[in-house]
């Protein structure tokens, strides 16, 4: 009895970690766009894009490393649009991120619907091999043992991808002097300036570079989620809990890799939990209940300074003042 | 000045009131239409690509128009209507385009469907899955999915080696916990002893969610995953796993070819081909239609080489009852799983009691 409770302990934890990394990617790009004071919106969006790409790059090069960087390029490709938008034309950001979202999805779906209609099955897959690359890995000595294994040694390799992204984010941040550059204008780009810092290049940039990352996030979803089978509006809102988590996390990639966890957690709680005491309903409100909660908590906080970089969603202008 | 007005508007609202009646009573039956002036209009939830619940309306399309020899200029549809306001300019689209008859496919397009039949007697509604009709111009169809699920259970019931089998369910109403009873039966029919978990995701179309849902499953030991969602994931995952599972809508051996054994699957074209070509003859009648194996709407995809080699011959010998109406599924002694009898030795479940079923069979578990 104590060993099955144990066991499907270990098993909530290894669906929670599952579920979490698409949302870890889009937090943590979405978190260095930020520091760059851009609050882009377009984080689903870029997870499409990123999903449309890097399917499509595994699909016509069968090759997973290429299907990585070509979802990676997609986002880059999607957060130039919104970086020019918001840095150069200094459009409104908030109608940016959510247009970015809208065509991200529209992008993808049209590239899935014509990937379909190329097949005679009107099915399309990855070839077994780029499936197979990210099966779960086998570390000799390590994946076998009783609960560690299955709990760390026992994920496919983007999982372990996207928790070395995330821990080099926080360091890129939080030790380097770009980073600290990179801070400041989030804080205020007016100063960064003063001080030297080229600001248009920092936020070109680090937008570009978040993009990226958010965009790894759509690809895990084709490719690992959804097994390499590209299926209509596979997204499907994960990127807004991205957003959301960046607050959760309190701009900090290392309280993202706890947060992610957390949401993806409460994500997956209610098929392992005994049914017909709660209504289903109920539970798969839970992350949206915890967003709002995460909301008002950190309001309250951020009355008495909280982290959120000064200059988010403030577009710069040099002469002002 | 006033008063005057007042006085022509109550007798243009009279006059309205009463042209309005006589076009409904004039439209009770409908003017034959010539083919090469028909028009048909479809209102899709989903995309077409889908390969779940819209790809299979769609195909049903194809038939009809394949069968009637229409052009592509006189089907239409329209695809990814939520179930909202839009569903409402989807369908006034279609009206202003021509059609004269027009399908809404889901089951939240009924009340949006109902209130424009009433505002366009001249045009013939045909809502799926809903229960609301209006005796003039709009009716409903649906199908005996529950028999095909009942042969796809004999297949997971064969097939299962652990006793335990996962069923991803979408929501808690009639139309699902009939299927899953139904599946239950046909498993228990063969495998007495095994154990169906259901599992909701309370949505007909989420990847992601449709997957950790049929992980929670397998994580618990199930070895067959059936589903009543709109995606392939459930079968996606059951493959990564090793493991088999039953399909829908559509046969699934395409995304799942290792684990795929059958898929309970909708040949639409069945009903909209016979509707619309009533619709060419004058012959289009406002009666709700629920058809099934025999009238060729429902079936079961054919057996993968993943099945149990008993599974061909006991699938075969059922369905042959079924065709002949020696067994309808829904057969007593039925209990449900708190032991009640539901249904009596000797009684069959009428279809209103089939399409309103709130109990789940024994041997069916939530989880």
């Amino acid at each position: 009895m104590a060993n099955t409770l144990l066991n499907q302990i270990v098993n909530i934890i290894n669906a929670a970690v599952l579920a979490g990394v698409p949302l870890l990617l889009g937090t943590t790009g979405e978190i260095i766009t930020e520091k760059s004071g851009h609050l882009n919106l377009g984080v689903e969006g870029l997870m499409y894009i990123g999903a449309a790409f890097g399917f499509a790059a595994g699909y016509y090069t069968n090759s997973e490393a290429l299907a990585l960087i070509c979802a990676f390029l997609g986002g880059v490709l999607g957060s130039v649009l919104y970086a020019f938008l918001t840095v150069t034309l200094r459009a409104n950001q908030n109608v940016t991120g959510l247009t970015l979202t809208v065509f991200g999805a529209g992008f993808a779906n049209y590239i899935g619907d014509a990937l379909i209609n190329s097949t005679a099955s009107k099915a399309v897959s990855l070839s077994a091999e780029v499936k197979a690359a990210f099966n779960p890995v086998s570390i000799p000595g390590l994946s076998a043992l009783p609960i560690a294994g299955k709990l760390l040694f026992q994920y496919n390799m983007f999982v372990y991808l996207a928790v070395a992204i995330a821990i080099l984010t926080g360091l890129y941040l939080n030790r380097t002097r770009t980073g600290l550059n990179l801070r400041a204008i989030g804080e205020n780009a007016a100063a960064a300036d003063a001080m030297g810092v080229r600001v248009t290049q920092y936020k070109y940039i680090n937008i570009m570079l978040g993009g990226g990352i958010c965009a790894l996030g759509g690809a895990y979803i084709a490719i690992v989620t959804c097994g390499g089978t590209w299926i209509y509006n596979c997204v499907s809102g994960q990127g807004w809990i991205a957003v959301a988590l960046v607050i959760f996390a309190g701009w900090s990639p290392y309280r993202a890799l706890m947060g992610s966890l957390v949401f993806g957690g409460l994500s997956v709680i209610r098929f392992y939990l005994p049914g017909g005491y709660v209504p289903p309903a109920m539970l798969s409100m839970l992350p949206f209940v915890v967003t709002c909660v995460v909301l008002v908590v950190t309001s309250v906080r951020s009355a008495r300074g909280g982290n959120q970089p000064a200059a988010c969603g403030v577009n710069y202008y040099r002469e002002e003042r | 000045m006033h008063s005057n007005a007042r006085r022509v508007a109550i007798i243009a609202a009279l006059v309205l009131a009463l042209c309005s009646f006589s076009m409904l009573s004039a439209n009770a039956e409908f003017a034959p239409v010539p083919k090469d002036q028909l028009k048909v209009g479809f209102v899709y939830i989903g995309d077409v690509s889908d390969k779940g619940y819209t790809y299979a309306h769609h195909q049903g399309t194809l038939a009809m128009q394949a069968a009637l020899g229409l052009t592509d200029e006189q089907v239409l549809y329209k695809t990814n209507v939520s179930e909202d306001a839009a569903c409402e300019n989807a369908i006034l689209e279609l009206i202003e385009q021509g059609c004269q008859i027009i399908f809404t496919t889901s089951y939240g397009f009924m009340d949006y469907t109902e209130a424009l039949a009433a505002e366009y007697p001249n045009v013939i509604f045909s809502h799926c899955s809903g229960y609301k009709s209006n005796g003039v111009n709009f009716n409903n169809y649906f199908g005996r999915i529950y028999q095909p699920r009942y042969l796809s259970g004999i297949a997971a019931g064969l097939k299962t080696q652990s006793g335990k089998i996962g069923y991803v369910a979408a929501f808690s109403n009639p139309e699902v916990n009939g299927g899953a009873d139904a599946f239950t039966l046909g498993v228990r029919s063969v495998n007495p002893e095994a154990e169906v978990y259901i599992q909701y995701t309370s949505t007909w179309y989420d990847p992601t969610v449709e997957r950790q849902a049929a992980e929670a499953l397998l994580d618990l030991g199930c070895d067959v995953i059936a589903q009543h969602q709109d995606t392939s994931m459930p079968q996606i995952a059951a493959q990564n796993r090793g493991v088999w599972g039953v399909g829908y809508n559509a046969d699934m051996s395409d995304d799942a070819p290792d684990a795929e054994l059958c898929s309970p699957i909708w040949n639409w074209g069945a009903y909209v081909t016979a509707a619309v070509q009533s619709v060419i003859d004058g012959a289009w009648t406002p009666e709700n239609s629920f058809m099934g194996m025999k009238e060729g709407l429902v079936g079961l995809s054919e057996l993968t080489a993943n099945n149990d080699p008993r599974a061909q011959a006991l699938i075969d010998e059922a369905a042959a009852k079924i065709l002949s109406g020696e067994f309808d599924v829904f057969d007593g002694e039925i209990k449900d799983n708190t032991g009640a009898v539901r249904v009596q030795t000797g009684q069959r479940l009428t279809d209103a009691e089939i399409t309103s079923i709130d109990w789940l069979v024994e041997g069916l578990i939530v989880k």
